[in-house]
């Protein structure tokens, strides 16, 4: 017999659709079929039960080889590693839960680490546009109820996050959407022609790094003023169009993602898109949201946020909390040999971080909490397997629109494995006591 | 040889063959590649599928040269999110801790005996400066 679980929480992208089932084998200790869940999130969830999955840490040996070793000996080497350091990095922590964040952090405040999350190298130039500017947000249930121009920017929902538009932007039917997609104009910049951009009413091609300028037309263009005939490869007319478009909505949308934040101008791109949003509000009810990549990556800065008052970047070296994106951002600091150990838990820095900081990480004491094998653990010293977040173990996970939902534990970790909470508690201890705290 | 301009970013087939396994050859498939319009194809003179290594002024990658399947988009290069990718970015934050993972100048050339290496490998390789 199998049994079913209901409302499972995925654990992938910022989406964090609620309304998976999983069926599990009658002992609970197997998955054996997902339903509702994008191919990405049902992968995710088949995965953690291969049958070559690590169990035990693993100690880099200087062969280059790996040498199992116990839970007790990893969380001496991580807290010995981690208060003989002077300025130790805590990376990651976007794919584990607000619990375990929470506790992490605390971590970091007692050895006086520097602690970054992923949003440095996704949405950290939104948060510095949003602490410059503010944004006028929305949460993704008014969205579906409400919104009839849905717009797209640098950010394609058809691969990265691939059921955002069923479940939330495009096709469902909502209290005053009763038409679906019917109902909705979709308007989609990119340079490529997205497999979003197909679907658009509008698609706005631009020359790739030029969003600035397109979208410092669009408010130009809003406010009736005339254009040059051409602007960022767009022509003027296209423009005016795309205007109107966002001048007639009864309630408007801009999602935006890595298109604006990864280009030059960064920071300065998402910016002007909230000043557009704003200028849009003279008109009409226009918001803007981020599209978080990772499913919690909004919930640790929120938890960075309150315990230290930073979203990520947060030096607390000097004994108390300092934030300046361009210095206690990881590749700077790493590209620059300013910090002597790193610790990463629930991301993975090797495959994501241009080779010339993963070539640092290389070299120093490193510590790499993950779940998976991956080419962070691969030159990590120490590789400490867990539990899956949102399949073997719950916890608080925040969606992209800063609504925080509980994940579920759907079946059994294998036998005698950590969770992610568990070994940070255990740090904690060990760390507390080497420092006499 | 053709000089592109190189973006990357996130597929559906790069998110499916991450969370299966990154030491798995379906990530290698998935991410060891390098989208180009067709136009810039007949430039370079080469087949579909033929192995190309791209170089920029922060590295150099070997990777498969695949038709652009979100195009058309003459004189822009796509590798996806990856280690393959990151091989090659420009890892410039310019002061706000963001590398410029999009619009990184490239060059691409025909490779076609050099082999693409899985993504452990390739990455384990670059950090021990090889």
């Amino acid at each position: 017999m199998t049994k079913a679980v209901t409302d499972v929480i995925c654990p992938f992208c910022g989406t964090l659709c609620d309304d998976l089932e999983v069926m599990v084998s009658d002992d609970g200790k197997k998955i054996l079929e997902v339903y509702n869940a994008c191919a990405i999130g049902a992968e995710k969830f088949l995965h953690s039960q291969s049958k070559d999955r690590v169990t035990r840490p693993r100690m880099q040996q200087a062969d280059g080889t790996y040498k199992e070793v116990s839970y007790d000996e990893a969380v001496e080497y991580t807290a010995q590693m981690l208060t003989s350091s002077k300025k130790p990095l805590m990376y990651g922590w976007s794919s584990t839960s607000c619990e375990a964040q929470s506790m992490g952090y605390e971590v970091a405040e007692t050895v006086g680490a520097i602690l970054d999350n992923t949003a440095t190298v996704c949405h950290g130039s939104s948060l510095i546009a949003i602490q410059d500017v503010g944004i006028p947000s929305c949460t993704l249930g008014e969205v579906k109820n409400r919104a009839d121009t849905v717009i797209f920017w640098g950010c394609n929902p058809s691969h990265a996050h691939p059921r955002h538009m069923s479940r939330y932007s495009i096709f469902p039917r909502g209290m005053f959407m009763g038409k679906g997609q019917k109902s909705r104009k979709m308007i989609v910049v990119d340079p490529r022609n997205t497999d979003t951009a197909k679907m658009a009413d509008v698609h706005l091609q631009l020359e790739q790094g030029r969003d600035y300028e397109l979208l410092s037309a669009l408010r130009v263009a809003i406010r009736g003023e005339p254009l040059p005939d051409v602007v960022a490869g767009i022509s003027k007319e296209k423009i005016y169009e795309a205007a109107n478009l966002m001048k007639e909505a009864r309630f408007g949308i801009i999602f935006f993602g890595m298109g604006v934040t990864q280009t030059l101008g960064k920071n300065h791109n998402i910016d002007i898109a909230i000043m557009l949003t704003k200028d849009l509000n003279e008109y009409t009810k226009f918001s803007i949201i981020a599209m978080r990549g990772h499913y919690n990556v909004t919930g640790s800065g929120a938890v960075m946020g309150w315990q230290f008052g930073f979203p990520f970047a947060t030096d607390l070296s000097r004994g108390f909390a300092r934030y300046n994106p361009g210095e206690t951002t990881s590749n700077d600091l790493l590209r620059r040999d300013e910090v002597d150990s790193v610790f990463v838990i629930g991301s993975d820095p090797g495959a994501h971080f241009p080779i010339s900081s993963v070539k640092k990480i290389s070299r120093l004491p490193s510590v790499a909490v993950d779940p998976h094998i991956t080419p962070t653990t691969e030159v990590c010293k120490l590789h400490v397997p867990v539990a899956f977040v949102g399949v073997e173990v719950g916890g608080c996970c925040y969606r992209m629109d800063n609504v925080p939902i509980e994940s579920r534990k759907v079946v059994e970790p294998p036998e005698g494995m950590l969770t992610d909470t568990e070994f940070l508690t255990k740090v904690r201890d060990r760390v507390n006591q080497i420092k006499g705290v | 040889m053709i000089s592109l301009n190189l973006i990357s970013g996130r597929t559906i087939q790069q998110g499916v063959a991450m969370e299966a396994g990154k030491e798995k050859p379906a990530y290698t498939d998935a991410c060891g590649i390098i989208e180009m319009d067709p136009s810039d194809f007949k430039k370079l003179g080469a087949w579909r599928n033929t192995n190309v290594r791209v170089t920029s002024p922060y590295g150099t990658v070997v990777v498969k040269a695949i038709e652009a399947t979100q195009g058309p988009h003459p004189g822009l290069g796509w590798i996806p999110m990856g280690p393959w990718a990151n091989a090659i970015v420009d890892p410039n934050t310019y002061s706000t801790g963001m590398p410029t993972f999009k619009g990184v100048p490239i060059t691409v050339e025909v490779a076609m005996n050099e082999p693409i290496l899985g993504s452990i490998e390739l990455v384990q390789k670059l950090c021990r400066g090889e």
